[in-house]
């Protein structure tokens, strides 16, 4: 009996760790579907998460982040830092050393050279990258030697892990896109759909906003992985045909972005044939406070600019009372169930990051009725509260998605029992996102009293994210309504602040700094009024093991350790 | 005939030059960017230099000028260096698609082939399971068999494809596990094995097109049908004692094709049009998911050789329905 048992846990321990010893190609294909189609696996032509993440598969940047947002190398001997002499005293430069022997799938050796021509590539001013923000502030890489690389900043860089990590900036084979310099980029059609990589597949076919093929890299750096021999990403359809077809038929392995409704998650579930996980980013579903007026009644090009402050929400107290009327738990109910939760804050993440802001989270509505009482705001004889003859009647714009609508319903029957009138309105998200100076609905025009949507960070620093709401970035007829201060928020302290952060190294520090700015935006003004902290919902197979979501870089970022388990 | 054709031809020209422009003004005109494509990550003045690289901030006319010689010109070009190995069209710029930057008439090249066998299969079965229903249902007016393909037809008609698509895959593809809810475009028929799985992935798509094709052609056929068995004629081939199955088959329906061979032909565009939404259902990656997908991400250059390929078959098959009008009957002449 003893031995059995042994025998038994023996034979368990072997079915856990599955992959210690699958080899490469040993489990057969692995099927992937995406809601949104393939377009190019070149990701600094495009920026689309989706054609990022199949890129991933391909080809790799020099270092990434791990499910903790923890730095890691991938092609490179070890992260600089300041100890190991790879980050330079004066935060100026940093050097990164790579793995000697590293082959292209292609069978050439990977040198300094091409991490060198991927700089060139995306920093070429006709090329249209869109990863040029990566890049921003980099004065030039150079090669030291075939496995040294150097890369030199304009000036002291606290974060000099932008360029060539994370999935957004992988390297490209010089060799293959040698002639897609500048103009030529987007012409490249062979090669923006059959990259050259060091990752543990390669392309082995591709129709353009259908389907990626791809099978196993023969030269990948460990010789025991992938464990699949082939891979396939289809495309096409919606969240819930993508959930479907792994949950209850069973036709694919791993769905990426399967956010469909909560109860619609529960019916899945009991299927038994797979499970759905999520990661938590820095998405952030938020309601932003208009400080300008955007009344039709005022000229054009004087709408929504600085020149006229909000008649009503310039007034913290109605700020902060529209959020005291919101209950965000429900929300997250209603729409998100497993993929999100309440927040309070613009930046909910990373954990070191993250401000212990939890005053939002309960519904008080008859404190907000008192707020807006003592606020001068009094019930008129409709029942909508007034002051000095001003309605309070508000429009509230979004964009056209089911989730949002859901939650325009239900915030304004909350903002209804306050005495507050609201006006919905729902614009296409190809317009309300589309940026054309032109039109009256984007969301950069702000041409509404509140609106809502939902906005990230890249990588794991808030820096930039928080350095949107500077004055200076605010949109206005001047800059083509170009800017990212939506809320035309402007604040002396806050700049300072936020050049502080600029110049300050120590991550201790740093962390205390952006937690004052998130607070400055959310709690102490409630300009920015955050709702819903959203995950991305991906969905597995039970037949699929190695999953390891990753909010901080590609959410697939380890398919060369993803096995078939029984 | 002859001048008939050459003179619609002729006239056919300008129509398709106006209805290129009106469609081009149409498609930029409408509210949405592709710039909404980019995640809102993207810094602002990187954005502004993705829309210059596209071409996407150029005016209007200079646009459209490119386009029509692109698509007159070079695009004609690469096919015929293709054809004869010539290089003509060397290093002219072809029309580009702004989501996927590869060239738009590859991207129809690679889905023409899968709507041609699943919309053309169902327009195919659509149409032989419509006439002999439509005809049947004619001559036994009001009996249950009318009745039922009447009850038929309307649930066609007025049940939209992406009900009856999720139905189906609820049904046979979750519940039953019979056929896949997902089209594999990868899949390549060399025996009897992938034939069959090729025939089980199209089973739903088909079933669910042919229903609604059906509908239609088989009301057209029946009312044509009811029309001509009312006829003098009729009452004459009966009296000269001819056999039911002579006067129904010969007498009758060839009289009845007209206007039916005008409907089918009128909806054979259609065929290459592709069907947005049952593409988008069963994610078969034909032209009509293409186009579908090209007006969501504001990708003009696709959407506007899409839908001016679309004009053109329209004329075209207008035409054909014409000349075939003329040869079917001959009380029609043209010249």
């Amino acid at each position: 009996m003893k031995l059995r048992t042994a025998l038994l846990g023996a034979a368990a321990a072997f079915v856990t760790a599955p992959a210690a010893w699958a080899e490469r190609g040993s489990d057969g294909e692995l099927r992937l579907t995406f809601p949104q189609a393939v377009s190019t696996l070149n990701g600094y032509l495009s920026g689309g998460t989706k054609d990022l993440l199949a890129g991933g598969m391909v080809i790799e940047p020099l270092a990434g982040f791990d499910t903790s947002g923890t730095i890691f190398p991938r092609l490179v001997t070890e992260i600089p830092s300041r100890e190991n002499g790879g980050i330079a005293e004066d935060l100026t430069s940093v050097t990164w050393k790579l793995i000697p022997g590293l082959l292209w799938s292609d069978g050439t050796p990977f040198t300094a050279a091409d991490v060198v021509f991927t700089a060139e590539y995306c920093m070429h001013p006709e090329g249209g990258c869109a990863q040029g923000s990566k890049f921003a502030g980099v004065a030039s890489v150079e090669a030291v030697d075939d496995l040294t690389v150097k890369v030199t900043f304009q000036g002291p860089q606290p974060n000099p892990f932008t360029a060539f990590v994370g999935y957004q900036s992988p390297i490209l084979q010089k060799a293959q896109f040698e002639a897609c310099l500048g103009a030529a980029a987007p012409t490249c059609t062979e090669q923006n759909s059959f990259p050259v990589g060091t990752g543990p597949f390669r392309v082995t076919g591709f129709t353009v906003n259908d389907t990626v093929q791809l099978e196993a890299n023969p030269n990948y750096r460990d010789p025991a992985k992938p464990a699949f021999a082939t891979a396939m990403i289809k495309g096409g359809g919606d969240a819930m045909g993508s959930a479907r077809s792994v949950m209850e038929t069973g036709e694919f392995d791993y769905a990426w972005n399967t956010q469909i409704p909560p109860d619609a998650q529960t019916a899945m579930l009991a299927a038994g044939k797979g499970q759905f996980v999520v990661a938590f980013g820095s998405l952030v579903e938020r309601i932003e406070m208009n400080l300008t007026d955007p009344s039709p009644d005022l000229p054009e090009g004087e709408r929504s600019t600085v020149k006229h402050p909000h008649p009503i929400l310039s007034d913290a107290n109605v700020r902060r009372a529209l959020s005291m009327a919101i209950d965000r738990q429900t929300l997250v109910e209603v729409g998100y169930g497993a993929g999100g939760k309440p927040t309070c804050n613009l930046v909910p993440a990373p954990e070191i990051f993250a401000s212990d802001n939890t005053g939002c989270l309960t519904q008080d509505i008859e404190g907000a009725k008192a707020l807006l009482d003592q606020a001068g705001w009094v019930p008129g004889a409709d029942g909508i509260r007034e002051k000095d003859g001003r309605r309070l009647s508000l429009v509230y714009q979004t964009s056209v998605n089911p989730i949002r609508q859901d939650f325009q319903a239900l915030i304004k029957s909350w903002w209804a029992e306050l005495g507050v009138e609201t006006e919905l309105k729902s614009i296409d998200a190809g317009v309300f996102f589309g940026g054309d100076p032109g039109s009256p609905d984007t969301f950069q025009k702000f041409y509404a009293d509140v609106e809502m949507y939902a906005n990230n960070f890249e990588g794991n620093d808030p820096q930039v994210y928080l350095a949107n709401y500077l004055c200076a970035n605010i949109p206005g007829p001047d800059s083509q309504w170009q800017g990212e201060n939506i809320n035309r928020f402007c604040d002396p302290a806050f700049d300072a602040l936020v050049a502080e952060l600029a110049a300050t190294t120590e991550l201790e520090k740093r962390t205390e700094i952006a937690k004052k700015l998130n607070d400055m935006l959310t709690k102490d003004s409630m300009v920015i009024v955050p709702l819903v902290h959203r995950g991305t919902l991906s969905a597995h197979a039970n037949t699929l093991g190695g999953v390891a979501i990753n909010a901080w870089d590609n959410e697939m970022w380890n398919t060369q350790d993803w096995v078939r388990v029984e | 005939m002859f001048t008939y054709i050459v003179r619609r031809l002729a006239l056919a020209v300008p129509t398709l030059l106006l209805i290129s422009l009106v469609i081009f003004l149409l498609v930029d005109l409408a509210p949405g960017s592709p710039m909404s494509q980019i995640p809102l990550t993207v810094p602002p003045d990187v954005r502004q230099k993705i829309m210059e690289a596209m071409g996407a901030n150029d005016p209007v006319w200079a646009r459209y000028l490119l386009w029509l010689r692109q698509f007159f010109w070079i695009e004609p070009l690469y096919l015929w260096d293709h054809w004869f190995g010539t290089s003509l069209a060397e290093g002219e710029q072809r029309i580009l698609s702004w989501q996927s930057r590869s060239p738009v008439f590859d991207i129809i090249g690679q889905r023409i082939p899968q709507t041609l066998t699943v919309v053309g299969t169902a327009y195919l079965v659509g149409v032989l399971i419509a006439l002999p229903i439509g005809i049947w249902s004619a001559y036994r007016q009001y009996s249950w068999f009318d009745q039922f393909g009447t009850f038929i037809s309307m649930v066609g008609f007025s049940v939209p494809t992406f009900f009856t698509g999720v139905l189906l895959i609820v049904v046979f593809a979750v519940n039953l596990q019979w056929f896949p809810s997902v089209y594999d475009t990868t899949l390549k028929v060399t025996d009897w094995e992938s034939f069959w799985k090729q025939v089980r992935q199209m089973a739903m798509p088909v079933a669910v097109l042919a229903l609604f094709n059906a509908a239609e052609i088989s009301r057209y056929t029946r009312a044509a049908m009811l029309e001509n068995l009312g006829q003098d004629y009729v009452r004459t081939a009966r009296a000269k004692g001819m056999s039911e199955r002579v006067v129904l088959l010969k007498h009758v329906l060839r009289n009845s094709m007209i206007p039916v061979v005008t409907v089918i032909a009128l909806g054979l565009p259609t065929v290459f049009g592709g069907a947005i939404i049952t593409e988008q259902v069963f994610k078969v990656n034909g032209i009509g998911a293409a186009l579908i997908g090209a007006i969501h991400a504001s990708d003009l250059p696709m959407v506007q050789t899409l839908t001016f390929i679309f004009a053109v078959l329209i004329v075209v098959f207008n035409l054909v329905a014409d000349v075939l009008y003329g040869i079917l009957d001959p009380r029609i002449r043209y010249d």
